[in-house]
């Protein structure tokens, strides 16, 4: 067989270590944190659609910002090596990793040749994927998240759990313990107010950011004919991480490119609508290389693949690199809404997700999360760059390994389903069969239900009645009028 | 090092011309957004953007003045304009020779102009050029004073990239710093400035 | 115009007074009905879950039964957007078959330009937009506009109308804790509506909702719309 080699998959934090429906299980059953993500959820699906709807141009922005991405997709070779001149001319070095363990080599070498002992970081999604942190500490080099929703999370030893907001699980209450245990200048009378808990995190940085040696980030884009990174934000955090140090050091998926500086012109008006629902966020830095007496004058970028080349060999899923990580799909899913964004096991959860880990780690390391969704299609309808999840999902369960008995089922079902005669036969079969069923249960209550299945239709009596076979299939009553 | 990360460089873009093996078609990109907005009331749609994200909007001719009696070290750019100093008797902090981090942090605000505002979106944009001075000075401080020119402001997003040069740096700021982390709603005043107050001024009183 | 009814597996077994219900409103609106009985299934769990070269002997045997009629209907938003959506992905020769293959609704509205069918259903009513439905087919409110003109209906407002029930073909029973959260909410809006029938365009979506509040003897009935545009005499 002359099959063409498959470029080699990611690692990192991107493979889910339970199955997406066992996982789902306690956070479902997690009733305060049902209420949390409802609540967040509905928030800022109010705020996205409000200033989706003031935009009159909105579908065109989608139409070209989806463009852009599959040009970009097709071209990414050549505008890798494009961007690669335009910052190295602009005076910034350019690195390159294979995969996640590399990238983290190449950060903790930049970093303990600054001479860091601790570094600050801006929010990334990249350095999440690949485990910096742990890579850093493993190094004796403190890592400290500078974004309030990271800050959170690191403080409580957990684990993001959406891709915008990283604790979105937590309410205000539950932040402020975790301020009080883990925060050790968290002011004693601090309460619940999301002012006051800003003001102590404000505190808490304040010092670290003015004398930081080396900062650490991702970017929201690159641009090729410039050599420019962009890095989306609010808090100011960003600007801080990314102007006061002598060293930055980016870490950038190598999907982050686009080609001209004008086409960012798209996408600043499709992402802060569709993630935090603001017309613009608060903040927007633009840097290319090194500016001479502003900003660091030692400038690193490290363009990751870790699995993109993987994804963008898949012709239906690569459209899954098009991501701009606005977080609009996670926050429109109702399946996301129960379950949370811990039950997808990968830094990237939701309906992205669902797309994104299997395609970077292998189906087969994901297999659950392709089935994740119930192909509602919410996301596709939200997603700024026309990313069709549901098309992608769909796809992906074709490659997914199917459990024994359920392959065996279907095709039995495809054996009768095919040949009219079998499957009229079937049907009358199936009525016939459970006819006794239905007319004693059909006596006593009137309805034409069962209230228990044997497994594996007992997944679905266990929550609902099942509807039995009608005393007369819709054929027979054809046949008889 | 180097060879290694050669390596890595041109396995990757091996892996990527592989993954292109379908050679999929060129894409053309439809560009039919709004690259220019119809004639509007730019100033006011700006004014009524950047209150809404709870930046102070100052439009009289003694603004300008008014604001800075309240502030006692302000710090400014090298090339800040003397006209905007006019009758400002606290002490000023400019950055020539660049001030210290520890001497921004303490300066009550920062008096800059801008290069480019959007109405559309209530953005200004700062590109370190005339008036605007380097990224930190206004980062530090706690209040951000940034007089806008009215001929400076743009109706849309693609009207404001088309003013601007990538090869400096830009920042963007629309509205005071500001989270959403908690709960989704939005809040205003973390590290950021957590003071914007923006004065608009035309042309001939901006000097 | 020859219109030729797609049952469904689902209908054809267990919903068949659905079927019973297309074929009275078209006879009553003067046009004939055939039921090709050769139709199977349209082969939409076998893709959606995987087993996409199970479900082509199906797509095969919906293109061979059905390429000879004008229209094909289908009390199904699920399934017509499956023959819509997929199917000129699946089959060379489907893309013309797939055209011609509508929803109930749009038959109705949009080809025959029909939206008062002359059914009378004195019931408070309140109708869920099922997902395919919604936003693969983007139905909009045909069914609605279908709905309104019946007379004595009652319709009321249903709460997050627009999220999905939770059913999703297989999900429901690969992902049970989920899909049970999500049925959970949406019988507790469907009872908010205070509405004694909940309408919609799929029998399998209804089943799952009809099936969580059977659970929940809320005493609230799950109807097809098209059962209530065939009232009065469609059986009960």
């Amino acid at each position: 067989m002359s099959q063409r080699a498959t470029p080699p998959h990611g690692g990192g934090r991107i493979t889910a270590p339970l199955p997406f429906p066992t996982a789902a299980r306690p956070e479902v059953a997690d009733s305060q944190l049902r209420a949390n993500l409802r609540r967040a959820t509905r928030t800022i699906r109010g705020k996205r659609q409000r200033v989706v709807d003031e935009v009159p141009d909105w579908a065109a922005l989608r139409d070209a910002g989806a463009a852009i991405k599959a040009d970009v997709q097709r071209r990414l070779p050549e505008l890798l090596e494009r961007f690669e001149a335009a910052a190295t001319a602009a005076g910034a070095r350019v690195h390159w990793a294979r995969d996640a363990a590399e990238a983290c080599r190449v950060v903790v070498e930049l970093s303990r040749a600054a001479g860091a002992t601790e570094v600050v970081k801006v929010k990334s999604m990249a350095t999440q994927e690949i485990e910096l942190n742990e890579a850093l500490a493993e190094s004796g080099i403190a890592a400290y998240e500078t974004d309030l929703a990271e800050l959170i999370v690191q403080l409580g030893d957990d684990t993001p759990s959406h891709i915008l907001v990283p604790a979105i699980h937590y309410n205000r209450a539950q932040i402020r313990e975790i301020f009080r245990r883990r925060m050790a200048d968290a002011p004693p009378e601090l309460s619940d107010e999301p002012r006051e808990l800003a003001e102590a995190a404000r505190t808490h940085l304040r010092r670290r950011f003015l004398s930081a040696k080396v900062a650490v980030s991702g970017a929201n884009f690159a641009v090729a004919d410039t050599g420019t990174l962009v890095v989306v934000e609010s808090e100011g955090n960003g600007r801080m991480c990314l102007t006061l140090p002598q060293t930055l050091i980016s870490v950038v998926g190598v999907e982050k490119i686009v080609p001209s500086f004008a086409d960012l012109e798209v996408f600043l008006q499709l992402l802060p609508r569709s993630s935090t629902g603001e017309r613009m966020n608060p903040y927007t830095s633009m840097w290319t290389g090194v500016t001479p007496g502003d900003g660091p004058q030692e400038v690193h970028i490290v363009l990751v693949d870790n699995g993109r080349s993987a994804v963008l060999a898949d012709p239906v899923g690569r459209q899954a690199l098009s991501c701009i990580r606005c977080s609009a799909c996670l926050n429109v899913c109702p399946v996301y809404e129960r379950a949370g964004g811990h039950a997808y096991g990968s830094v990237y959860p939701g309906p992205i997700g669902a797309i994104l880990s299997p395609q970077l780690t292998g189906v087969a390391d994901n297999a659950s999360l392709p089935y994740a969704s119930t192909l509602c299609g919410a996301c596709y309808d939200a997603c700024p760059v026309k990313i069709n999840i549901p098309e992608v999902l769909i796809h992906l369960r074709q490659q997914a390994p199917h459990p024994a008995a359920e392959r065996a089922t279907m095709r039995g079902l495809s054996w009768i389903m095919r040949n009219p005669r079998r499957y009229a036969a079937a049907l009358r079969a199936a009525r016939l069969g459970t006819g006794p069923l239905g007319t004693s249960r059909q006596r006593r209550t009137g309805a034409r239900t069962l209230r228990w299945l044997p497994w594996p239709g007992s997944a679905w009596t266990q929550s609902r009645d099942a509807p039995l076979p009608a005393p007369q299939t819709f054929r027979e009553w054809w046949e008889k009028r | 090092m180097v060879g290694e990360a050669l390596n890595a460089r041109d396995e990757i873009l091996a892996r990527l011309r592989t993954a292109l093996a379908d050679a999929p078609p060129p894409v053309e990109v439809p560009r039919r957004y709004r690259r220019a907005a119809e004639p509007a009331d730019r100033v006011e749609i700006l004014v009524d953007r950047l209150e809404d994200y709870q930046a102070a909007v100052h439009r009289d001719r003694d603004a300008l003045p008014r604001i800075l009696a309240e502030v006692d070290r302000l710090a400014v750019p090298a090339d800040v304009p003397a006209a905007w100093l006019a009758g400002f008797d606290g002490q000023l902090h400019r950055d020539a020779p660049p001030l210290p981090l520890a001497e921004l942090d303490s300066v009550d605000a920062v008096l800059t102009g801008c290069a480019v505002a959007i109405a559309d979106t209530g953005t200004i944009v700062l590109d370190a050029g005339p008036t605007q001075g380097r990224r930190a000075l206004t980062l530090v401080p706690d209040r951000h004073i940034c007089v806008v020119r009215t001929d400076q402001i743009v109706g849309l997003v693609p009207e404001a990239f088309a003013r601007l040069d990538p090869r400096a740096p830009l920042t963007w700021i629309s509205g005071p710093s500001a989270t959403s982390d908690i709960e989704l709603n939005r809040v205003e005043g973390v590290h950021g400035p957590r003071r914007l107050e923006v004065v608009l001024l035309t042309p001939e009183a901006a000097g | 115009m020859r219109i030729a009814l797609f049952i469904t597996c689902v209908n054809d077994i267990a919903f068949p007074q659905t079927g019973i219900a297309v074929t009275r409103i078209l006879e009553r609106l003067g046009h004939t009905v055939d039921f090709p009985t050769a139709q199977t299934c349209c082969g939409q769990m076998h893709a959606n879950t995987g087993y996409r070269a199970e479900a082509l002997p199906m797509v095969r045997n919906y293109v061979d039964v059905f390429d000879r009629y004008d229209a094909i209907v289908t009390p199904s938003g699920s399934c017509t957007a499956m023959v819509r959506d997929q199917y000129p992905h699946l089959h060379p020769a489907a893309a013309s078959v797939a055209a011609r293959t509508y929803e109930l609704s749009e038959l109705l509205v949009d080809v025959l330009g029909v939206t008062d069918v002359g059914a009378e259903f004195a019931e408070r009513v309140t109708y869920h937009p099922t997902c395919h439905g919604l936003r693969m087919l983007r139905l909009g409110d045909k069914p609605l506009a279908l709905l309104r003109q019946v007379r004595g209906i009652q319709l009321v407002e249903l709460g997050d109308a627009e999220e999905c029930c939770g059913f999703g073909g297989t999900f429901a029973l690969k992902n049970p804790d989920v899909s049970t959260a999500m049925l959970t909410d949406k019988c507790r809006r469907v009872l908010d509506s205070g509405a004694s029938v909940l309408a919609a365009a799929d029998n399998s979506c209804l089943a799952h909702i009809g099936g969580g509040l059977g659970r929940g003897r809320s005493g609230v009935r799950v109807m097809h719309y098209a059962e209530i545009l065939a009232s009065p005499g469609a059986p009960a």
